[in-house]
């Protein structure tokens, strides 16, 4: 009896370790999107519903600076806490908190005149103090924000007033305010922000329970138009099965990202759901190592971008949603083209350029895998799609956190698979320390030189010519887009298609 | 008795002791780095080296090893390297849902198998008693998951009669509710492990239907009720407490699986949660106070073997048997 029982607590610690030892993470960073809000079927709505939200991502903490993960943007960007900007569901920048704002002519200082009559949660009046006080947060030595180093060129902020906020940059950047639309802007009074929150949205937290779920009510004191229902509650889920249980049952209302295309059927022929076909700004990456052999040589990746037939593995993965985009840019950034026919699905192709690169006979190496979906699915494609044209591929599965460590940090790989999942993130390949060690000169100054713009069309143009020339030099083989899939009862509307960064703006969701 | 008690108490502690020691050294042995979960891709060296910072990992072994067992002394559990909240507080909000789950489940399963058992080795001979013994052994091939989602598809999503899964946000404010979403989890663990306890239950009472006593005690004049009721029940009882005690606390680690399928916020979903983002203060508190729930289990099965069998109650050591 009693070794049994001390059995069973082995059992129990092995168990428990196995487990952590296969465990990973959801994948890392936010996810991204742009498009536009669905449209009101009818005018007449309910003002007192409760929108019920059921979503995979339950935040980590409530603060963005901290690690929160995108569960926490997802909840609390827009809804509880506003940016000086906004950024809409089309991935267009408009004003928010500020009413307005001027550049100087040298592009290096910027200043931001508030918005009257703004409160926090908590009564305190939004003041330019608040403002320098949330930039400052991103900034901070402990900052855990996923934005931090796009704000590396600050060199100091000033409240002249409180309703005015300066900034002065050290080298221009085109891409400032839009950035700025990603800072909350928090009170600088506020206490313990891991856990409570103090924002001027049109939602207050009402109560958070671990585990399960997360409401947001009304905020009454709110300066701009408010919400079009009564609150909303999040139902986190860690199953994708009982996610869409719970839609089925009407236990959710909506489901923010459907991860699960199997489960589709269900929905689509069904005349009491909605299924939205959104664009998402998620990539699903073959990541070479460009540094070392044989992928330093560009003939090679493009060989092996062509003996892969990307259209077959998303087919195959999300039936028909989903996008080829043949680059980094997805079609909600400013400057995206269709590149999809830079480097084709071609198997003759790509053994004419294998045997131009030297390797006729072909060469074997490891592909780094994320333990979890669709990743593994993907190297498997992959893996047999290469040996057409005598590539071996080693596949070899590692968890997330493996990922970050050996991958990431310490570049020790030779390709990899990754999903990048935000918006307007092109600008890495102008980065040759980044993990992937791509190092065009070419595009280095073409990325430099768009944030240095004076318009965003000259940004645009500039990005363009850096896109096509990393889609040229088959920097990576950019496999497919994700797509961005909202199931939502056929009752609700006004709710967002696209989740720009995982953001989903809950206050125009009616339902009737 | 108290001289065994004494021992018991001294085994408890240091069991966990032990398996604190062990779990803290395992979770270090993985690869990789607990720092990882707080950063996304484009991380700067600078934030990489504040978040390790902050979970501590930057910090030798040996002083990451003192300050846990440091603050396991005074009973802290510790802050989540995730949230930044003490473990504590959260595992004791997940207790509520796990261990009703499992308690409930527990004497649902208790309630089915002992008559069931009993029938299936009294009526052994008939057809209902192979079917019923069949029927167990088919239970126990079947996992737990594949019963909870076929409980959904049946009561959730056609019957509509029963949730598919959740806990109310107000926990147990209202108990009938609360109720309702734990009743498809409690089933779905209550026929799995009934299945393997009618097998005990059955071939227990197998046993003491051919032992010599009963048929003396028949000889004698006794009526079969009668003798069953008097010895064969309790001898009966022996083996099967003791598989009660092993039962029960796989009940509990079986509430894993289960609180997934059913999306209950309980102590499983908290551990898998934890194992994901590579938390070490959650898997180590969650399984701290699993291996606490088991070894009490394990001490209650054995006290509650040692009052009924006066055979036992007479060893001071509680290793003879």
């Amino acid at each position: 009896m009693k070794s049994k029982m001390a059995s069973l607590v082995g059992a129990t610690l092995m168990v428990a370790l196995t487990l952590t030892a296969c465990g990973s993470g959801s994948g890392s960073g936010n996810a991204s999107s742009a498009g536009s809000e669905s449209t009101s079927p009818t005018g007449s709505y309910d003002p007192n519903a409760t929108i019920e939200i059921g979503s995979l991502y339950e935040p980590q903490n409530l603060d963005n600076t901290g690690g929160g993960g995108q569960g926490v943007t997802e909840a609390f960007n827009g809804n509880v806490y506003e940016g000086l900007f906004r950024l809409g569901d089309d991935g267009k920048v408009e004003n928010l908190l500020a009413k307005d704002y001027k550049v100087s002519p040298d592009g290096l200082t910027y200043t931001f005149t508030l918005r009257d009559g703004v409160t926090f949660h908590s009564g305190d009046p939004l003041t330019s103090a608040d403002v320098k006080y949330s930039i400052e947060k991103v900034l901070a030595k402990d900052s855990q924000s996923a934005r931090k180093s796009s704000f590396a060129g600050v060199k100091s902020i000033t409240t002249p007033d409180d309703s005015t906020v300066t900034v002065k940059l050290a080298t221009k950047s085109i891409s400032f305010v839009y950035n700025l639309s990603y800072v909350w802007i928090i009170n600088d009074q506020a206490k313990n922000l891991t856990t409570s929150e103090d924002g001027t949205g049109p939602y207050k937290l009402g109560t958070w329970k671990r585990g399960s779920s997360l409401s947001l009510d009304l905020f009454a004191g709110y300066w701009g138009t408010p919400p079009t229902n009564k609150g909303v509650v999040f139902h986190y889920f860690t199953e994708a099965t009982a996610l869409n249980n719970a839609l089925l049952t009407n236990a959710v209302d909506i489901v923010t990202s459907e991860q699960s295309p199997d489960a589709l059927a269900q929905f689509s022929g069904n005349e009491d759901y909605k299924v939205n076909n959104g664009h998402s700004t998620t990539k699903l990456l073959l990541a070479f190592n460009d540094r070392v052999k044989p992928f330093d040589n560009a003939l090679v990746r493009k060989a092996v971008t062509s003996a892969i037939d990307n259209r077959k593995l998303l087919t195959s993965i999300w039936g028909d949603y989903g996008t080829l985009i043949g680059s980094m840019v997805p079609p909600t950034d400013p400057w995206y083209e269709d590149l999809t026919t830079v480097n084709p699905y071609d198997v003759e192709l790509a053994k004419k350029q294998l045997s131009e690169a030297g390797y006729a006979n072909g060469f074997g190496f490891t592909l780094d895998t994320p333990n979890y979906d669709p990743h593994p699915t993907a190297a498997t494609f992959i893996k047999s799609e290469l040996a057409k044209v005598g590539i071996t591929v080693t596949i070899n599965v590692i968890t997330a956190d493996e990922w970050y460590t050996k991958v990431f940090k310490d570049h020790d790989f030779a390709a990899t698979l990754q999903e990048h999942v935000n918006d307007r993130d092109v600008v890495w390949y102008g980065n040759p320390d980044f993990y992937w060690g791509y190092d065009n000169p070419e595009v280095t100054k073409l990325v430099n030189q768009a944030e240095q713009s004076d318009t965003t069309d000259e940004q645009a143009a500039l990005l363009k010519k850096a896109n096509q020339q990393i889609a040229a030099d088959a920097a990576s083989d950019w496999l497919y887009l994700y797509p961005q899939i909202v199931v939502a009862s056929s009752s609700l509307s006004g709710y967002p298609l696209n989740g720009l960064n995982s953001q989903f703006y809950a206050y125009t969701i009616k339902k009737s | 008795m108290a001289v065994y008690l004494l021992r018991r108490v001294v085994f408890l502690v240091v069991s966990l002791f032990l398996a604190s020691v062990l779990l803290f050294l395992l979770l270090r042995l993985l690869p990789g780095d607990p720092a990882n979960s707080l950063l996304s891709i484009g991380a700067t060296p600078e934030q990489l080296a504040a978040a390790r910072h902050q979970v501590g990992s930057d910090l030798p072994l040996p002083e990451q090893f003192v300050s846990w067992l440091g603050r396991l002394m005074t009973l802290d559990l510790g802050t989540s390297f995730v949230s930044t909240l003490p473990v504590g507080p959260e595992i004791a909000s997940r207790l509520a849902v796990t261990v009703p789950l499992t308690l409930l489940s527990f004497l649902l399963a208790v309630v089915v198998a002992l008559p069931v058992g009993f029938v299936a080795a009294y009526r052994s001979g008939t057809w209902y008693g192979s079917l019923l013994g069949g029927l167990s052994q088919l239970g126990i091939a079947v996992p737990a998951f594949w019963v909870g989602m076929l409980l959904i598809t049946v009561f959730s999503l056609r019957l509509r009669v029963l949730p598919a899964g959740g806990f109310p946000r107000d926990d147990w404010a209202d108990p009938a509710d609360a109720l309702t979403s734990l009743a498809l989890p409690v089933v779905t663990i209550a026929l799995v492990m009934s299945a393997s306890l009618i097998r005990y239950v059955r071939s227990a009472t197998l046993d003491v239907l051919g032992s010599d006593y009963l048929r003396t005690f028949r000889a004698l004049g006794s009526s079969f009720t009668g003798a069953m009721w008097r010895h064969g029940l309790r001898n009966a009882a022996v083996p099967v407490v003791s598989i009660l005690g092993i039962e029960l606390a796989t009940t509990f680690l079986g509430a894993v699986v289960v609180e997934s399928v059913f999306a209950l916020p309980g102590l499983g979903s908290m551990l898998i949660k934890g194992i994901a983002q590579h938390d070490y203060p959650v898997i180590q508190g969650v399984l701290f106070v699993s291996t606490l729930g088991v070894l009490v289990i394990g001490f209650l099965a054995d006290l509650a073997q040692r009052i009924m069998d006066s055979r036992l109650r007479g060893t001071v050591s509680g290793n003879a048997r």
